[in-house]
């Protein structure tokens, strides 16, 4: 047994499963007597529902019942739940409208659930669906954000004025005009954040299970979070208690914040479950999961920044609408405002920041958070505006950035949007970024490929971001409808050795090998002797799951609680077998010992005698040891870094390759380096993926454009470079590990170091701003515009 | 996917009655195209026959032609020495079609049956001058293709074989939909001692065509520059959420040009 | 109802199928082999890739009665009976080539062909070419590419014992 703790890049112990076929994910389970649910939805984006006949469906061969929205109605089921609740300018409430499970009244996007059919195979289900006979009165829609808000526009939602779900500010607005006022300079910058389709590779699946004899529902669901399942589905939709419903998340194929939400078709199937005493299975087909999952981004800002003479950043001023869809999914309000706004002050001491978010229903696909979540938007804004602020005034970008940083011993750091940021030396990632890409050797290097007829740009992003969430009590009173700290059970077993249950869940982290690694760092077990169990609410106290890059941070800490506790109570039992005094007993290496003698016990003869108390001091103590510890984190924790990109462009067709990618973050303490270079190789693909690639398009009347893999330009191997991934790292001063999270990172600080590449590629064809994705049509365009004056100059 | 009665007969006149019988029924050759597109549910025969045991398979080089089997995978002529000596540029086309496991499946007779505007094989056999060979005839290539999925095959009519002359030079040049990898603009160029012919597939909204402008050029100036200054009009091209016609005219050029300095 | 007989990793199966069943939908429905995986309708993602007579195919683009006859291979099929990886199954994990896990099936059964039908060696940017069947939206390939390139020496080195 080599080094297993804390710093030690431990080969996966998840990976003999997923290699060898032995995963077990949702679409792999299949219960007794199961039926099949195919879901019926709509083909328009925005209808009168006039008439639904299921007649011909219900008789169809292998049939067993057809639903509507009326059949949930008349159970007064609830409508899909908003878990967070923002609040307007002037302090009233935001548009919250009924998001029923299945349509009631109207259809409002290309894809919302309209009848569900139950049968006996799944092509049977299909069938019949064909046969279901929906009469639509077709009314106006609005995709785009523009549209939405523009005098006159169609109403998503009856009774919502101008498609506005809210107007939410966050600084003082007089405060920051009067700067503005004074300032040397403004640049200003329009912007839209492209919208994005989360695409894990795993399509969503439910199968709702109804146990005829107890009354239990059981539901199996690639969820990123089953308690919050449980409690939203239960409390909210289908009125079932906790006791009565168990939610297991068993493998689940990537989520990317995807699978944190509470769907329709969670509620379907386990509604359905219970209504035809049968398992019912649903699985997504790809084209369904385009129209279906919580799409991502879809932002459009402007941006201004004062200035004075010398370049240092005085105040920001915004203003973005972000595009809500049509009904509001899960966690969709705080993404745009707490999850966005309060992270603009990014790495910079900019003293006064001001924004107002307009979010605004669309007859679109709902969107929620997609890996960033808000993070990306505010960071891709920023620095696109630190970029062209350099642009228009001459100052070098890296020096740009170097003088309005927030510097190393300024922490804690309170910035002028909320955030108290607890550590991070911006100029240290920043040093080795440049160093790690040979910034000063590029001249070189854009001239070798000028030779070669192309052009190559270099670009970089000093970002920061926040993750860890977060406080409960002030998420609470931001809005939350949920806690949000996290939970882990250790159990000691009589042997020594240990199982973790934890509240966190694992859907490509790696949690069963990295929160394992925590307890040979604290414990001192061997790897070999610890199980970490995850997703599902039978097994675990409770959990509030995985997002935000928050298991290690929340999650972790949790588990150092409890074991905290094991220890304590191990100390205990330790002073009375070693007949000494408890103040004397010291925990090392899974070792209790008499301070200052040779007297010792391990942790398996300790946990032996708490579970075979026969010499015990069972007067003061319980027998087992087993402690499950809440966390609650004190701050978010503040990731950051510095990334940079280098693209070749050719000139004929626009045409962009990705050619060098190196990324320096800091995270905080690491627990596996290795798994860490692969959260952050992944998030950087999908942030190439948004800069380059990706974008989920509408027609102006709200049919989805982009809806299959024939459309939805996925990165691939070769659009991918290989990419120089380091760390830098400052301890995270507020729990217990250090750690802040390494799962958004590369998703955050990586599109606007690859559109300011792109922008200086193109630096002799007048481009100071491009919006994502630079397409190789949207780079001809521009390059051929740009001719008649490169011809002139 | 809806149902439907499977037939994998063992001699060409089998399946050809099967297809001749049953207006509803399809032939099945490698399935890459045919099958996505019944799960999805556009199609629905009742009879899929398979074309896979009529011994159609195969690659055979004589004197000034190359013949191929129709149901010969793209996999097998990418990786025949003999088509690489022989048509190079029909060599490296078959490696750019779909990945690695479709070109194991796909073939070239099932492809050129479909005639989808943006699929490779169409601009090589209509810039070769090939005959498809059927059950019952030979098809010049300036006949066989006419118009997007549509070609002049008639009911149950079978395409046993592909007979292409071996010309001097030839090259592919495919810019590929991001998305699809389909072709955007593909360009098939061969020059034969009688001329140039040169074939463009995915640009066109009537599917591949010839561009008689670039032959005649490229017939009397072998080179990327005889060409480079011949502008192709928008109009008629494909403009979808990919390309613009514009960019796709303008494409043409480049991916000939390219084409044909790959030629050498 | 039509009959298909087929080997799956060495055993042959005789299976009751619908015209229309796909060949994935054999294995996973039928056979309970439920590491092959569908993870797109337009066969572009390449989670379900299988080894077809030792080629790599999507299986959801193949009827189960197209197969008649032939020799399948699984991931389940790949590792010794004693439960010895096969070396791209190694690297994989060495590498820390797969995170969720859901593409790793169709990854590794690709990158099985790739590697035998290149015996004298693949270069970086031939691997990622080779990866064009394949999605993945976890690991940002690099790890893919790595593992693949060190199972080349040790599959070859294998394959001459």
């Amino acid at each position: 047994m080599g080094f297993e703790g804390i710093g030690a890049s431990v080969r996966r112990r998840e990976d003999v499963r997923f290699l060898s076929g032995k995963g077990n994910y949702t679409d792999d389970i299949n219960r007794p007597g199961q039926l099949y649910a195919f879901i019926v939805r709509a083909d328009r984006p925005h209808a009168r529902i006039d008439g639904i006949d299921t007649a011909e469906a219900e008789k169809a061969p292998g049939v067993v019942r057809v639903f509507t929205g009326a059949d949930m109605a008349a159970e007064n089921l609830g409508g899909l739940p908003c878990g967070w609740q923002i609040h307007n300018q002037d302090g009233s409430p935001m548009a919250e409208p009924p998001h029923p499970v299945l349509a009631v009244g109207k259809v409002r996007h290309v894809g919302d659930p309209v009848a569900v059919v139950i049968a006996e195979t799944r092509q049977e289900a299909k069938n019949a669906a064909e046969l279901i006979e929906i009469r639509y009165t077709d009314l106006p829609a609005v995709a785009s954000l523009t549209d939405a808000v523009a005098a006159g526009a169609p109403e998503v939602h009856d009774g919502v004025a101008g498609n506005i779900c809210y107007d939410w500010v966050i600084g003082d607005k007089a405060t920051v005009d009067a700067v503005f006022a004074k300032a040397d300079r403004v640049v200003k910058l329009e912007l839209t954040n492209n919208r994005l389709i989360p695409n894990a590779m795993e399509p969503r699946a439910a199968i709702g299970d109804f146990d005829t004899s107890s009354g239990d529902f059981t539901l199996y669901t690639t969820s990123q979070n089953p308690h919050v399942i449980r409690l939203l589905m239960g409390a909210f939709v289908l009125h079932i208690p906790e006791n009565k419903l168990r939610v297991v998340a068993p493998d689940v194929g990537g989520g990317f914040g995807s699978k944190i939400y509470h769907y329709a078709e969670e509620a379907i199937v386990t509604w359905a479950a219970g209504k035809v005493r049968r398992p019912v299975k649903w699985t997504a087909e790809r084209s369904e999961s385009f129209m279906s999952d919580a799409h991502g981004r879809d932002h459009v800002s402007t941006a201004e920044m004062a200035l004075d003479k010398e370049g240092h950043f005085l105040g920001l001023r915004i203003t973005t609408l972000a595009n809500m869809g049509a009904y509001l999914s899960t966690f969709a309000p705080c993404v745009p405002t707490y999850l966005y706004a309060t992270l603009l002050a990014g790495v910079y001491k900019t003293p006064v920041i001001y924004c107002n978010v307009k979010a605004v229903f669309t007859n679109t696909v709902p969107v929620d958070a997609y890996r960033g979540a808000g993070r990306p938007e505010a960071t891709y804004l920023l620095e696109r505006l630190v970029d062209v602020i350099a642009h228009d005034t001459g100052i070098d970008k890296v020096e740009l950035r170097r003088k309005n940083f927030i510097p190393a011993d300024a922490f804690p750091y309170q910035t002028p949007v909320a955030l108290q940021y607890d550590s991070g030396d911006y100029q240290t990632t920043l040093k080795v970024a440049l160093a790690n890409a040979d910034w000063n050797g590029f001249e070189a290097r854009r001239a070798e490929a000028k030779a070669r007829g192309k052009l190559r740009g270099i670009g970089i992003s000093t970002y920061l971001e926040a993750c860890g969430i977060a406080p409960s009590a002030v998420v609470g009173s931001l809005g939350a409808r949920a806690g949000l700290y996290e939970v882990a059970n250790i159990r000691v077993h009589p042997t020594g050795s240990v199982t973790v249950f934890t509240g966190t869940h694992s859907h490509g982290q790696g949690h069963e090998t990295t929160l394992a690694q925590l307890v040979v760092d604290q414990l001192g077990v061997p790897l070999s002797q610890v199980e970490v169990v995850h997703g599902d609410t039978a097994k675990i106290p409770f959990g509030m799951g995985t997002y935000g890059s928050r298991s290690l941070a929340v999650g972790g800490s949790a588990m150092v609680k409890a074991m905290d506790k094991i220890i304590a109570k191990g100390k205990k039992i330790a002073a009375h077998l070693m007949e000494a005094s408890v103040q004397d007993i010291e925990f090392k290496d899974g070792s209790f010992r008499v301070a200052g003698t040779d007297k010792a016990k391990a942790l398996h003869e300790i946990s032996l005698a708490a579970y075979v108390p026969h010499n015990y001091p069972i007067e003061e103590l319980e027998p087992g040891l087993d402690e499950t510890a809440f966390y609650d984190p004190k701050n978010f924790t503040f990731p950051g870094g510095c990334h940079i990109a280098e693209v070749e462009i050719d000139p004929e067709t626009g045409v962009v390759e990705m050619v060098n990618f190196t990324a320096v973050d800091d995270v905080g303490r690491v627990v596996n380096p290795m798994i860490v270079e692969g959260q952050v190789q992944g998030g950087v693909a999908q942030g190439i993926g948004q800069a380059l690639l990706e974008s989920a398009l509408y027609d102006p009347h709200g049919q989805l454009l982009s809806g299959s893999y024939m459309d939805y330009t996925m990165p691939r191997a070769n659009d991918i470079p290989a990419m120089s991934v380091a760390t830098e790292n400052t301890m995270c001063t507020h729990n217990p590990l250090g750690s802040k999270g390494c799962g958004e990172v590369g998703a955050i600080g990586s599109p606007p170091a690859v559109i300011n590449a792109v922008v200086d590629a193109l630096k002799d064809h007048g481009v100071r701003h491009l919006d994502m994705p630079a397409t190789a049509p949207k780079l001809w365009s521009i390059i051929q515009a740009a001719q008649p004056r490169l011809a002139a100059e | 996917m809806y149902d439907f009665t499977y037939d994998k007969p063992g001699s060409l006149a089998d399946a050809v009655k099967l297809l001749s019988d049953d207006m509803d029924a399809k032939a099945l050759a490698g399935g890459q195209t045919f099958i996505p597109v019944l799960k999805q549910r556009l199609n629905r025969p009742s009879r899929v026959v398979d074309l896979a045991k009529l011994g159609l398979s195969g690659i055979t080089v004589s004197g000034d032609k190359v013949t191929i089997g129709a149901m010969t995978t793209h996999a097998t002529i990418a990786s025949s020495a003999e088509i690489k000596a022989k048509i190079p540029g029909l060599q490296h086309q078959a490696s750019l079609i779909g990945d690695e496991a479709v070109r194991h499946r796909g073939t070239m007779g099932g492809s050129l049956a479909n005639n989808d505007p943006a699929a490779c094989y169409p601009s090589a056999v209509l810039a070769l001058g090939g005959t498809i060979k059927t059950d019952r005839r030979s098809i010049p290539a300036d006949e066989f293709f006419q118009g997007m999925f549509t070609t002049a095959l008639e009911q149950g009519e079978i395409i046993t074989s592909i007979e292409l002359p071996i010309p001097e030079k030839s090259a592919y040049e495919k810019f590929r939909n991001p998305a699809s990898r389909y072709a955007i603009v593909g360009v098939f160029v061969a020059k034969f001692p009688s001329g140039v012919r040169l074939a463009i597939t995915g640009a066109g909204q009537g599917g591949v065509f010839r561009h008689t402008e670039f032959e005649k050029a490229l017939s009397a100036n072998f080179s990327p520059d005889a060409i480079a200054g011949i502008k192709t009009p928008a109009d008629g091209l494909n403009s979808d959420i990919h390309a613009s016609a514009e960019y796709r005219a303008h494409l043409v050029n480049v991916v000939a040009r390219r084409a044909v300095a790959k030629a050498g | 109802m039509p009959q298909v007989t087929l080997t799956v990793n060495g055993r042959q199966h005789t299976v009751d199928v619908e015209g229309r069943t796909l060949l994935v939908e054999l294995l996973r429905e039928k056979l309970g082999l439920t590491g092959t995986h569908v993870g797109c309708d337009t066969s572009q993602c390449g989670a379900c890739v299988v080894h077809v007579n030792g080629e790599s195919v999507k299986s959801c683009t193949m009827l189960a009665l197209q197969a008649d006859g032939d020799s399948v291979t699984t991931i389940e099929g790949l590792a010794a009976a004693d439960g010895t990886l096969h070396p791209m199954q190694e690297m994989f994990r060495e590498h820390h080539a797969l995170q969720c896990g859901f593409c790793t099936p169709g990854m590794v059964m690709t990158a099985i062909d790739l590697v035998n039908a290149h015996p004298s060696g693949l270069t970086e940017k031939e691997i990622r070419e080779g990866l064009e069947g394949n999605l993945c939206r976890c690991t940002g390939y690099h790890n893919i590419v790595k593992a693949i390139a060190a199972a080349h020496p040790l599959m070859h080195a294998k394959a001459a014992e």
